[in-house]
């Protein structure tokens, strides 16, 4: 329906328009989650809703809330609010703004010239898409396997920290300096941060 | 079915959905008093039943305070997206042959997704409430509720691969000469515990802890916008032992009594078990949940993937 498509465009863009104009990390966010929902319904009123619903559990659901937490985490408030502004000047956006509504105006002229403006794409099956990722794509779906196996161990690497116990009687014994009767005084008394920060999720 | 029955069965779903979740409280009540060897509310009404009608007023009458060092627009906000979204979930759950408001063929995916949308109301009430504790619960239920996301969603495979099909009255359909319990064991039980940790009930309420939170990520609301974050619990064990029901035991199949009350008796028998969990185990910390979910969990999940799709390709030939 040619109609719920024009709405949800016209949300989509408001939403990311409003994305980039908003001082608070949190507001701009959700403006997002707006936005890729809007995205979503773009998809399902085109007719592929095994799209439409991914785009939600996996950018809307999953991702978006990452941000937020990480945001969240990072306590950006009203301080960060006061530098954005002083941040966002004409000088700032005016070259970037001009240059992206040069290509909206070609976009336009294409859409008005062209012959394929027809809105309507066949459906694409799910089997279909998966046959030629796991067919033609291989080595590229390999891969990227390969990226984020690497991406998951750096972060195992990063967020590793030996496992201390508090407990005198349950510490491991270890043949240190410290055992040598002679340096008791010069034992390193370590304050374990580590163990005070946040478990890394 | 034209659309004037449609119109009905929204309707009637809603006010029983609404009823279900608001009587809970009193059957949690009652059920917890009887487990603990207590007596439990019993002076309004017949047992008890009218402490109903009168914690709703009291939640009606409160003063509905907004702090003032809250982000105003999205504190209003958050209470309403939990019950909105869990509510929406109910849409694709077939409780009888006939009684469903949208059977649509990516059913589960749909809860799936509206289950992913509902942590945005614990974030951000928990983020404008602009409290270190409710913060801190905030953050706490983001990151178990993402991950708890991940195993709920694996478990489910195993059933989709077996029907072919992301359709709720299609799995029920495949389960007429077996249900989906005995197949899928490993599947039954991650995606309780994943559903116990995406509503966020005891033993998984590390998001409210009250002994060391004071209440999480809704400690500064008050009246009814507390009133509705209680009301979406109650919905959210509702919707998940529903799709419990729907998923793993057969829907409204069984015999002699009409389908609807085959469901419904399913499912209150599920939601008896989520208060028997609460009246019984104690809450595990934040971190070893963590693990629980990603050292045990995950690879448990992904072998039953592998397994039940090597059975399903040998089987088919």
């Amino acid at each position: 329906m040619p109609v719920l498509f024009y709405i949800s465009s016209a949300i989509a863009i408001i939403a990311t328009i409003m994305v980039i104009t908003r001082y608070e990390p949190i507001h701009a966010l959700l403006y997002l989650v707006v936005s890729f929902m809007a995205v979503s319904m773009i998809f399902l009123s085109v007719g592929a809703p095994f799209v439409a619903v991914l785009e939600v559990i996996l950018y809307a659901g999953a991702i978006i809330v990452l941000f937020i937490f990480v945001v969240m985490m990072l306590n950006l408030g009203s301080v960060t609010a006061v530098q954005e502004k002083q941040w966002l000047k004409p000088k700032v956006w005016v070259g970037p703004s001009v240059l992206t509504l040069l290509l909206l105006v070609e976009l336009i002229i294409l859409l008005f010239r062209g012959s394929n403006t027809d809105m309507s794409m066949p459906p694409v099956e799910v089997k279909r898409v998966s046959l030629t990722l796991y067919r033609e794509y291989i080595i590229a779906v390999e891969l990227a396997g390969f990226l984020l196996m690497a991406g998951v161990v750096g972060a195992a690497h990063i967020g590793k920290h030996t496992k201390k116990h508090l407990h005198r009687f349950l510490q491991e014994e270890k043949p240190t300096i410290a055992d040598l009767p002679d340096n008791r005084s010069e034992i390193p008394i370590e304050k374990d941060k580590k163990e005070l920060a946040e478990p890394v999720v | 079915m034209t659309v004037m029955q449609h119109i009905w069965i929204v309707l009637g779903v809603l006010f029983v959905l609404l009823n279900i979740a608001a009587g809970l409280i009193w059957v949690e009540r009652r059920m917890l008093a009887l487990w603990q060897d207590r007596l439990g509310p019993n002076r309004a009404g017949p047992f008890g039943i009218l402490i109903v009608l009168a914690d709703t007023l009291k939640l009606f009458f409160k003063e509905d305070w907004i702090p003032p060092f809250a982000d105003k627009w999205i504190f209003i906000t958050a209470p309403a997206i939990v019950v909105g979204t869990v509510l929406l979930s109910f849409v694709i759950i077939p409780f009888a042959p006939n009684i469903v408001v949208a059977d649509l063929n990516i059913g589960l995916l749909f809860f799936l997704a509206m289950s992913s949308l509902a942590v945005y109301s614990i974030v951000l009430g928990g983020w404008a409430s602009n409290n270190k504790y409710a913060l801190l619960g905030g953050m706490r239920g983001a990151s178990q509720m993402i991950a708890y996301e991940v195993f709920m969603g694996l478990s489910l495979m195993g059933v989709v691969m077996l029907t072919g099909s992301f359709k709720l009255s299609d799995i029920v359909a495949a389960q007429k000469d077996m249900w989906f319990c005995i197949k899928q064991p490993v599947g039954l039980v991650v995606f309780f515990i994943a559903g116990i940790a995406e509503t966020h009930r005891l033993p998984f309420d590390i998001p409210e802890s009250e002994s060391e939170l004071v209440a999480g990520y809704h400690s500064e609301y008050s009246g009814m916008k507390f009133g509705m974050f209680f009301i979406g619990e109650y919905l959210g064990i509702t919707l998940i032992s529903a799709m419990t029901t729907t998923i793993f035991f057969g829907g409204w199949l069984g015999p002699f009594l009409p389908p609807w009350l085959w469901f419904f008796i399913k499912t209150f028998a599920f939601i008896m078990f989520f208060i028997l969990l609460r009246a019984s185990l104690p809450r595990p910390r934040y971190d070893q949940l963590m693990e629980y979910g990603w050292k045990l969990l995950l690879p448990l999940v992904l072998l039953n993937l592998l397994i039940t799709g090597a059975i399903a390709l040998w089987i088919r030939g």
